[in-house]
């Protein structure tokens, strides 16, 4: 039987930067990469940015060249998936009945992008984003399609949309909370985004469910909304999240998030299970909010701990997220979480397409929306890892700097 | 093709260059940690801060300027490595790492 030192179960950010991290920390055992997809390991947020768009070619999305695996003797195992996991013989089984076994294991599996349920839902054209393969099969049949409908108002849904319409398609957003990015931002960002969307021709469906996948032939021919409307469309693409692919490690007696939202782990990406780390999208901390982290920064910075902690340095998690979304000539940039928020202060004038919102909880700064607005984003890192208590008037003044406030207050 | 990179101790080091692919791309593939890359190439941090010399480059876009003034270390001739795409017009080019913010 296989066996390495260090299985990373996963070849997106997380399990590669976990191998990087590895090496780096000086790892001397063998170290295997399992992953599902049969792509190396590549930047998953530009498949539906620059990938999409056709302005980045795959090379130049790969996390390393090739030769990087072979040369830091990182086993790449592509085209399979982990499906069961056994945390006293250490041993991992395999979808093609396999097994591989293990010194130290770090489940780096992600998430699986959730389908849709109602009729319809399995016709052809009505698609993910999740992977390089999903983005390829839609790019093969873009010059075809000519009406897309987009059903989740989330960054997945917003930001394949503005790729659409700027590719000259016919596209609609169906969304069923009231507005987009509701999850995630407060109103104003919101309303804004929407605002720019509709100036591009995007056709927005707020407050929407989606009833039916109407077809023709097995293949999508429109959208019936709950309430009646049909959009015509020749794609459907779905962004509605993603379940975490936790199962064969719930399955091992790993201890899930309450919901099984996701595995929990401690400041240093250990799960409950002995010689077992998770990282990425799939693992919530204990010591965190509650909630997975979908970034390529919590991948990578969760990576770099597990990484560092197997190879004996152990440096616990600081939680300071940030994220970033392109949209058209739009880039937003947030740090922090706006989770539990109970005040925001608008800086700056959104009319001029330039402006950050801040959002507070108890009168301490906990995360920043900038929209181009990089030095706010930069600067304003401070005020949300300090939890800065600034008076509104002050954060709301554009002419003031947040470096300046910072130094000032902090 | 090649280029040179000087890290922060002073350090020279020579990198075989891959076309199409940035200079920050090069440099880490090179196995240059110290420039650290953090939001992978997105213009969204300035930690992949360096110093170009020897070469005429395409002007540096409005975001890339607000990334570099917000750094500490700017100078004429700072540049986000993750813009700079290389191909024969920065063959033997001279990179230095900026200092850490």
């Amino acid at each position: 039987m296989t066996h390495f030192d260090c299985l990373i179960v996963g070849a997106g950010h997380a399990g590669a930067e976990t191998a990087i991290a590895l090496r780096r920390s000086g790892f001397p055992g063998s170290i295997g990469l399992l992953g599902a997809e049969t792509a190396p390991p590549y930047e998953r947020p530009a498949l539906s940015k620059e990938y999409l768009a056709g302005t980045k070619d795959f090379e130049q999305l790969l996390l390393r060249p090739a030769e990087f695996w072979v040369e830091h003797e990182v086993a790449l195992r592509l085209g399979r998936r982990a499906t069961a996991v056994d945390p006293v013989a250490h041993r991992v089984t395999c979808d093609d009945h396999t097994a591989i076994g293990y010194g130290v294991l770090v489940w780096a599996a992600g998430g699986s992008p959730r389908m849709l349920g109602c009729p319809g839902h399995d016709l052809a054209g009505v698609r993910v984003l999740r992977s390089k393969a999903d983005c390829d099969q839609l790019l093969a049949v873009l010059a075809h399609s000519r009406r897309f409908a987009v059903i989740g108002g989330g960054f997945i849904g917003l930001e394949a949309a503005a790729v659409l319409r700027q590719s000259g398609k016919q596209v609609a957003i169906i969304e069923a909370l009231d507005r987009v990015l509701a999850r995630v931002a407060a109103e104003p960002v919101s309303r804004f985004f929407e605002a720019e969307h509709r100036s591009h021709g995007v056709d927005l469906h707020l407050g929407s469910g989606v009833a039916e996948i109407l077809g023709h032939n097995g293949a999508v021919r429109g959208v019936r909304l709950t309430d009646g409307t049909v959009l015509p469309a020749d794609q459907v693409i779905v962004g509605i999240g993603i379940e975490p692919a936790i199962q064969p490690l719930v399955g091992a007696g790993a201890e899930p998030a309450p919901g099984g939202i996701g595995v929990l782990v401690d400041d240093f990406c250990r799960t409950s299970l002995v010689d077992v780390y998770g990282v990425g999208d799939c693992a919530v901390l204990r010591s965190g909010p509650g909630i997975r982290i979908e970034s390529r920064q919590n991948a990578t910075e969760q990576a770099h701990t597990a990484g560092k902690a197997i190879s004996g340095d152990f440096q616990p998690l600081r939680l300071l997220p940030w994220f970033w979304s392109h949209q058209y000539d739009l880039r937003l940039q947030t740090v922090g979480l706006t989770l539990g928020y109970d005040q925001t202060v608008l800086r700056g004038d959104p009319a001029t397409r330039s402006f950050s919102l801040i959002y507070l909880r108890d009168g301490a700064v906990i995360a920043i929306d900038c929209v181009n607005a990089p030095r706010d984003y930069l600067q304003g890192r401070r005020l949300v890892e300090a939890g800065a208590r600034i008076e509104a008037a002050l954060l709301a003044d554009a002419g003031t700097p947040f470096k300046a406030i910072a130094a000032a207050a902090i | 093709m090649h280029f040179t990179v000087t890290t922060r101790d002073g350090a020279a080091h020579p990198v075989e260059a891959r076309a199409g692919l940035s200079l920050m791309q090069n440099i880490r593939n090179a196995g240059i940690e110290e420039l650290q890359a953090i939001c992978g190439g997105n213009l969204s941090c300035a930690t992949c801060h360096v110093y170009v010399d020897g070469v005429d480059l395409p002007p540096a876009s409005a975001d890339e300027d607000d990334l570099l003034g917000a750094s500490d270390h700017t100078k004429d001739n700072s540049r986000l490595s993750c813009q700079l795409i290389f191909g024969p017009q920065l063959d033997r080019v001279h990179v230095t790492i900026a200092p850490e913010d």
